[in-house]
């Protein structure tokens, strides 16, 4: 599953830049740290045998997704809006996010440590991962998932239009 | 030293750790979104690492319905900040509370 030296790099980046989309206080670079997490998890991808959902990872998620998040962000002026003006006291919040954020990495840590007593590097078996695999699972097992994944887009899509009319209107 | 799964289900913790601080810390109701997807992506990575482990390829056809699920979620998020801040001029979610009595 690849070289230690490959895996800590990439994943000192991917953590990084998930700290820098956390706390940076302008909107668009949150968007570009993030473009870099996805690119670090698409290498992770390749790292791991499946080139075909690394190449669909940068175009869909490092790309498109990316993409209308800027767009929303330049489209609304948002780069910097944060603080809320007329809200009453909120300030026990953040000491009580952190909390439970550490809560739920001492959970996973716990479960990871106790399974990774009985881990051993074990040989990989094969795995075809080339995009005719792929394709022939996907048209294959599982064509009435993809078929549903058409009508998800197609209702997101009808709504988004919906939206906009009533927007016109109202 | 051998990588094994481990290295990556600590990885996609971290990640999701970082996401679900950012839900939780945040107000930007974008920032939001985006640890979202940042969640959604640990959660792919540790599909594609365990696909690899168990030479698999089930779990990669489950991260592409991800995918398309995710896509088509911001599409209707993201129309839903620009309605919101179109009628409120703010996507501060603690400035929306219609709702509370």
């Amino acid at each position: 599953m690849g070289q230690p030296v490959v895996f800590i790099a990439l994943a000192l980046v991917a953590i990084l830049s998930a700290f820098g989309m956390l706390l940076s206080h302008n909107a668009v670079h949150a968007a570009l740290f993030l473009v870099l997490n996805f690119i670090t998890i698409g290498v992770f991808y390749i790292v791991l045998a499946a080139p075909f959902i690394a190449m669909v990872q940068i175009t869909v998620y490092a790309g498109a997704i990316m993409v209308l998040f800027l767009f929303v962000i330049m489209l609304l002026g948002a780069e910097r809006l944060e603080g809320a003006q007329n809200v009453p006291n909120t300030a026990w919040q953040r000491p009580l996010a952190v909390f439970l954020a550490a809560v739920l990495v001492l959970a996973f840590g716990y479960l990871i440590i106790q399974e990774a007593v009985s881990a051993t590097g074990t040989a990989l078996p094969p795995l075809d991962s080339s995009p005719q695999a792929i394709g022939e699972l996907l048209f294959g097992s599982y064509i009435f998932p993809f078929e549903v994944t058409a009508v998800l887009l197609l209702v997101s899509m009808i709504s988004l239009v919906v939206w906009k009319a009533q927007d016109k209107r109202g | 030293m051998v990588v094994t799964v481990g290295w990556y289900v600590a990885l996609s913790v971290a990640l999701f750790t970082v996401g679900a601080l950012g839900v939780l810390l945040r107000r930007n109701a974008l920032i939001i979104f985006m640890s979202i997807e940042l969640m959604l992506n640990s959660a792919n990575l540790l599909l594609v690492a365990f696909a690899r482990e168990y030479g698999d390829l089930n779990g990669q056809i489950l991260v592409f319905f991800v995918l398309t699920v995710a896509a088509a979620e911001v599409a209707v998020g993201l129309a839903l900040v620009v309605v919101i801040f179109r009628r409120r001029k703010s996507i501060n979610i603690d400035d929306m509370r219609l709702m509370k009595g």
